[in-house]
């Protein structure tokens, strides 16, 4: 992206003046000029566009991890107000409804579990579905399959994957309400057939870390951190169930679009007014989305734990927090001092709650919502809390973004040389596909010490910990 | 027929083309299915029927993507070979293919077809299909 076409606001944030003629709201983008300029020039176009859509409240924003999407940047956060003729859009939560991390803290520390940790990779390896092909062991009929949409981790739970406890450190109390299982498909269900408790492929992961930097102490001891100890991150979404739902309506949200006069620029950017039918329909089948997320993180999870005990007996693994980063979510803001009721879409966005925020569990009440940015297999990942100094409707940067095309890695990189590389560097990887690593080599991926720097800098969240990864199983 | 790719940031472009509209499609299929594994080792044992209706020719080519892709997870299976018949807005397919099994190359999972640099065209006597699909 050419940086000479923004107006630099404050040393973070930057905009986008309008052209003369030009009809669209605010564009705010988050970032250095480094991070600037490394962006696709489509990251500009697509927030443009989206600052033309209607009922959108203040500004369209980029966080500084952002890059070109679907429709919407991947980065993009963008608050509409339902009362406004406010939109809903399926390209602004993303076909991944609610991927997101699950992150666990453990009691041991990296030098006592050290010994075993190739043993703990295989046997992860083995007992946790990744990667195409892979299904999982779970199989539900119809009926079960709605009440997994209508409950989410809650349903997880009440089946005996996890504890009660994880459920207060989740989203929502892991289960949105709204969910209308009867919006959602048959087609997106029966792909879903065989894939609760899956990781997928592409990006996600399931990663062993260790906690090797504290920036934060007194935010680290309320997140229960400290230095050496192993923490485990899930970073998956809601599977073929989620993007069936964002393939059917994105084809239905583009039609009503037409049918209502609203102008797209890109047909990717299809949606409808959250009052319309329509709208309403999405809302409903997106809902029934983020909760397939949180239940297949949350059994996920508890197959972590099988796993991680059957190695260490004694450990315990218990749930730090749980974050989605592609959603469209119900919230209160203040605006020009009054509260409103608005949907903040987040496209590879995190919500970050600031301290004192009601929704926060009474654990983090004080020191803000945990954030989690995950960076590449060989480089590590960010503990991040919320911060009263964010004016982007509480979100931040969700992870390290591309700077390589997936066709780029591929030239540079074989997975086999990938792994033997990052073994002599002490981190194991399992995968059945060695272009799948070759797609995800580190260098691939922008700096992620750079976006949590950034990140922090422009006030949209505080670092707390770095996380460095000792074995990841990727799809 | 090599499968054709483009450039895009995070996910992949893939290219489809021939004398016809509907052999473009085809061939926009396996390219989708040749970044899962190798197709030369599938065994095109199984065959499954698809039909759909679509007047736009352009979301007719995300549509019949997305439908073999979820047939692919419906079943666990793996589709190597193509066929799909167009009369007016209705589209009849077969797609051949198998189970997933050891031996297969795992490549990586295409989760759909989008509209992102969606484009269906002749060019010249040729027809080239084209979008981004997410991985």
């Amino acid at each position: 992206m050419n940086s000479q076409q923004l107006q630099q606001l404050f040393p973070y944030l930057w905009t986008l003046p309008r052209k003369t003629g030009e009809q669209r709201a605010e564009v705010l983008l988050y970032g250095n000029q480094t991070l600037l300029e490394s962006m696709d020039d489509k990251v500009m176009e697509q927030i443009a566009n989206v600052a033309a859509l209607p009922g959108l409240v203040g500004a369209a924003m980029t966080m500084p991890d952002a890059h070109w999407g679907y429709g919407f940047p991947i980065g993009g956060v963008a608050a509409f107000d339902a009362e406004q003729g406010g939109i809903i859009s399926a390209g602004g939560v993303g076909f991944d409804i609610s991927c997101g991390i699950r992150c666990l803290r453990s009691n041991l520390s990296l030098h006592d579990a050290e010994p075993f940790l190739h043993k703990l990779a295989d046997k992860f390896f083995a007992h946790i579905p990744a990667g195409v092909g892979e299904e999982g062991k779970i199989h539900l009929n119809p009926h079960q399959l709605d009440e997994v949409l209508l409950g989410g981790a809650k349903w997880a739970v009440k089946q005996g994957y996890g504890n009660a406890s994880d459920l207060e450190y989740i989203e929502e109390n892991g289960c949105v309400a709204g969910s209308m299982p009867e919006n959602v498909s048959e087609l997106a269900k029966k792909r879903q057939h065989g894939e609760m408790g899956t990781l997928g492929s592409g990006n996600h992961y399931l990663e062993v870390q260790v906690v090797e930097h504290i920036y934060d102490d007194a935010v680290a001891q309320a997140f229960g951190l400290r230095e050496g100890q192993l923490i485990i991150s899930i970073h998956c979404g809601s599977r073929g169930l989620g993007h069936q739902i964002g393939t059917d309506y994105l084809v239905k949200l583009a039609k009503a679009a037409n049918r209502l006069g609203i102008r797209l620029p890109d047909r990717e950017l299809a949606c409808a007014p959250i009052q319309s039918s329509e709208g309403q329909q999405y809302l409903g089948a997106m809902k029934a989305g983020i909760n397939c997320a949180l239940a297949n993180r949350q059994i996920l999870t508890h197959l972590t734990r099988e796993t991680f005990t059957e190695i260490y007996p004694h450990a315990l693994l218990e749930t730090l927090f749980d974050i989605s980063h592609n959603t469209c979510k119900e919230e209160m803001h203040s605006i020009d001092g009054k509260p409103r009721l608005l949907h903040v879409h987040r496209k590879g966005a995190t919500r970050a709650f600031a301290p004192e925020h009601p929704k926060l569990p009474e654990r983090y009440r004080t020191v803000g919502q945990p954030v989690i940015i995950g960076g590449s297999m060989g480089t590590g990942s960010y503990i991040l809390a919320g911060s009263s100094t964010n004016q982007a409707f509480a979100s931040t940067s969700h992870g390290a973004g591309r700077a390589l095309s997936r066709t780029q890695a591929l030239k540079r990189w074989t997975g086999r040389s990938l792994i033997d590389e990052l073994q002599q560097q002490g981190i194991l990887i399992r995968s059945r596909s060695m272009r799948g690593v070759a797609e995800e080599a580190p260098g691939a991926y922008k700096d992620v010490n750079l976006i949590a720097e950034v990140t922090e800098q422009a006030g949209l969240a505080r670092r707390v910990a770095f996380l460095r990864p000792k074995v990841c199983i990727k799809g | 027929m090599n499968p054709c790719y483009f450039e895009h940031d995070a996910d992949i472009g893939i290219i489809g083309r021939g004398e016809t509209l509907e052999q473009s499609f085809e061939a926009a299929a396996i390219a989708v299915f040749a970044i899962m594994t190798e197709l030369e080792s599938v065994q095109p044992n199984t065959e499954i029927a698809v039909e759909f209706e679509e007047a736009d020719i352009e979301l007719a080519l995300v549509t019949w993507l997305n439908i073999v892709i979820a047939k692919a997870r419906e079943f666990g299976m793996v589709f190597s070979r193509f066929n799909l018949h167009r009369d007016h807005d209705r589209w009849h397919g077969r797609i051949l293919g198998e189970k997933w099994r050891d031996g297969l190359e795992r490549g990586v999972e295409v989760k759909g077809a989008t509209l992102t640099m969606l484009s269906v065209k002749q060019i010249e006597t040729i027809w080239e299909s084209r979008c981004v699909v997410d991985v």
